[in-house]
């Protein structure tokens, strides 16, 4: 099968996973992000390139963030927003995803923002609307599952391209529940794809996914000297019902092996930048000192997030021009 | 009826013969092969020349999908595809709803078979109530009633001293039991072989230990009680080679293979092709070839079609969420000779597994034979016919296959049972 997220004319026309992107295709969106982080200080925080187009934010699992930033970035390309929180409607009352995809794609909707606990979800969509002859349609994967959050990793590309300026001399250690995380997958095949030379994965084994190193990561089980000499330390978020079963112990264990603090981070480089996709947890597995410290672009992160999102949905709706 | 069947290449796997012959068929048996028995006056004539006769093929798992799956596929769509794919007899599971662990069910379900009168159709038993793993079943009564093994289809027994003593009940009397290697705790909530693919995908893994932990309890508690054990369904290298140390060791049990595990593994998921989710999982490229090796040097004995027919509303969801298995009643003979012609296995040797072998599994007389005297269910097939897998082409009611638009060699031209035709093509 031809990769899904592709047009004939190899374009993006979804954005699903980016696992296989092409680095151009990457650098282009990245270099399209540029100019909009600019928009968000205007007093007209606006451009027509969406106008007339209807985005629809199709949030099969709650997040209000992710969510929000979609929205913001739709309504700042002057679309029209529709958010639906489907994990409370349709699928409850036994519609199928595909069937619910059908009965939004009949009141003309452009593009679908998708979030769903299943991996691949995105995947079954974006097929069913090429294989429906509904090319016009895109979709854009905001979290599917274990599998993909691909703008959360352009992001942090935008992010680590904006303070680094090159990615091509850089040891990037993520750090934290990467069995679980899409973001952890999304980073990886990203850093890789653009050319990152050095990247780690720290995590005790039980968080660490079957031959991970298959991505092209080395895997630490030791933080300090997984994070020792790095550039870039990306945290993970730890869900709190990781610590329910097997896999962790205590809060308490866990942040003192895994949690990032000042200690922990001088073993990095001393230019070395700290990320976390939020929400964080506090004390979980990032000290406030380091959160709120001066090597955190935690929040930056979030101001780059809009200007990637909205180049993502101005690349793909504009790909195949209008449906005419 | 008195059929002849003139000319073609006669093939019984169990004892290698393989010789262009006539075969003769009446009053439901095989009255001869080779020379007509003295005053033949045949009322039907099948032109067999350029094509293999073979005993009809003998399938170990096929779900029919009655009771309960109604929805999904019937006793009529099913009996259609089997006879299609040369099918002449099989085993049902007994994952139905309710599960087949009471003899009024199991009487109505061979009851519905034998009025259609094409298929024999073998019910297996649950081997506990509800399949739940928690109390034994009346194995003597469903026996009486039809059943020919005891099986938990999917569900693992999960308490061992339950599995203990299930099968040391079913030795008391003799019945086999066929069961899956599922460690029920490894494996939770996995939907793909453990390994690059699923970490690529993100979709939670069973590791291939999950099923060689279970399978070394199954051989250690078969030796122990002495029952007739069959494995059902292995997929990983480790099974392979523990079987084989079971049987060099002496112990007497056998193991099959779903036919999709003999061709796919994981990568065939691709872009989370629900097609490709089975249970258990494809595995990877090195225990593809394991399995393989393990038919070719008889350690696995049988290849089941593991036919699971399974409905679009089902099927097309989120990986994780689409209902495992394959309609499979009629590529399990294409895809038998698709893989001797890959592995260079002699026809007889590979019919064997879909035939003669899986007949002594199913423990009838004479099921998968071509001998005088024995039942007349044949399958007649032309092996240079080549046809496309497409869902028009498909008689079962499920459509769901991952090798939907491929080319496979073989095409059924007469199934017959008890000596009368029950498809022609």
């Amino acid at each position: 099968m031809r990769n899904p997220q592709l047009d004939a004319q190899g374009g993006l026309t979804h954005l699903l996973t980016l696992e296989g992107l092409p680095a151009a295709v990457i650098t282009q969106i990245l270099d399209t992000a540029v100019p909009f982080v600019s928009i968000g200080e205007r007093e007209v925080k606006k451009v027509p390139l969406l106008r007339g187009k209807a985005v629809f934010n199709l949030f099969f699992e709650n997040s209000t963030r992710t969510r929000t930033t979609f929205e913001i970035a739709a309504k700042r390309l002057s679309a029209d927003v529709i958010n639906l929180n489907i994990g409370a409607s349709s699928t409850s009352k036994g519609e199928t995803v595909l069937d619910t995809i059908d009965n939004l794609t009949a009141m003309d909707a452009d593009i679908f923002v998708v979030r769903h606990s299943e991996s691949g979800a995105p995947h079954l969509i974006a097929a069913h609307l090429n294989a429906t002859g509904r090319r016009h349609v895109h979709v854009v994967n905001a979290g599917d599952g274990r599998h993909q959050h691909p703008t959360q990793g352009l992001l942090d590309l935008f992010t680590i391209r904006h303070y680094k300026r090159d990615f091509r001399n850089l040891s990037v250690a993520i750090v934290g529940d990467v069995l679980h995380s899409r973001v952890a997958r999304s980073l990886i095949q990203g850093l890789a794809t653009v050319g990152t030379p050095d990247i780690r994965v720290v995590a005790p084994k039980t968080l660490v996914p079957a031959e991970v190193g298959s991505l092209g990561v080395r895997v630490f089980n030791d933080m300090r000297a997984g994070i020792g000499g790095c550039d870039v330390v990306v945290m993970l978020r730890l869900q709190s019902e990781r610590m329910r079963g097997a896999l962790l112990p205590s809060v308490g264990e866990y942040f003192k092996h895994y949690g990032l603090t000042p200690e922990k981070l001088a073993l990095a480089k001393p230019d070395a930048i700290v990320m976390h996709p939020g929400p964080m947890n506090r004390g979980v597995e990032i000290d406030s000192a380091v959160a709120d410290g001066d090597r955190s672009v935690i929040l930056p992160q979030v101001t780059f997030g809009i200007a990637v999102r909205m180049a993502v949905m101005s690349i793909i709706a504009g790909s195949q021009g209008s449906r005419a | 009826m008195k059929i002849e069947i003139l000319g073609g290449r006669v093939i019984d796997p169990a004892c290698d013969a393989d010789a262009v012959a006539n075969v003769y068929v009446a009053a439901g048996r095989i009255a001869a092969i080779g020379d007509a028995p003295a005053g033949w006056s045949a009322s039907r004539t099948i032109d067999a020349r350029g094509l293999v006769v073979c005993p009809g093929l003998v399938d170990l798992a096929a779900r029919l999908r009655e009771p309960g799956f109604e929805h999904k596929a019937t006793l009529e769509s099913e009996l259609d595809a089997a006879c299609a794919g040369g099918v002449t007899s099989l085993a049902c599971p007994p994952d139905t709803d309710p599960p087949l662990d009471e003899p009024g069910l199991v009487e109505m379900l061979t009851h519905r078979a034998r009025l259609q009168n094409r298929v024999r159709v073998h019910p297996v038993g649950a081997l506990t109530q509800r399949l739940e793993g928690a109390e034994i079943t009346e194995m003597n009564e469903l026996a009486e009633a039809g059943c020919v093994a005891f099986s938990q289809a999917d569900r693992p027994v999960t308490d061992t001293q339950v599995l203990l003593r299930a099968m040391q009940y079913a030795a008391t009397f003799g019945f086999a039991v066929w069961l899956r290697a599922q460690d029920a705790w490894l494996g939770r909530g996995g939907v793909a072989h453990e390994g690059e693919i699923a970490t690529r995908l993100g979709l939670a893994g069973v590791p291939a230990i999950a099923e060689s932990i279970a399978l070394s309890t199954l051989i250690a508690l078969a030796r122990e009680t002495g029952v007739r054990l069959h494995v059902c369904r292995i997929s990983a290298a480790e099974s392979v080679a523990l079987i084989r140390d079971a049987k060099r060791s002496g112990l007497a049990i056998t193991c099959d293979v779903a036919i999709h595990h003999v061709h796919l593994c994981d990568i065939d998921i691709g872009w989370f092709d629900p097609l490709a989710r089975f249970a258990p999982p494809l595995r990877g490229t090195r225990d593809r070839d394991a399995l393989r090796q393990g038919l070719r040097d008889g350690t696995i004995d049988a290849i089941a079609s593991d036919h699971t027919p399974v409905d679009d509303d089902a099927k097309q969801l989120p990986f994780a969420e689409s209902e495992a298995g394959a309609t499979a009643l009629e590529l399990l003979l294409p895809l038998t000779l698709k893989w001797a012609t890959e592995a260079g296995i002699a026809l007889p040797q590979a019919l064997a597994r879909i035939t003669s072998r899986a007949g002594d599994v199913l423990g009838v007389a004479n099921a998968g034979r071509i001998v005088a005297g024995a039942p007349g269910d044949l399958c007649i097939f032309d092996p240079q016919a080549h046809w496309r897998v497409e869902r028009s082409a498909l008689k079962s009611q499920g459509k769901n296959t991952p090798f939907l638009g491929l080319e496979m060699p073989a095409k059924v031209r007469w199934t017959l049972v008890g000596g009368q035709a029950v498809y022609e093509a």
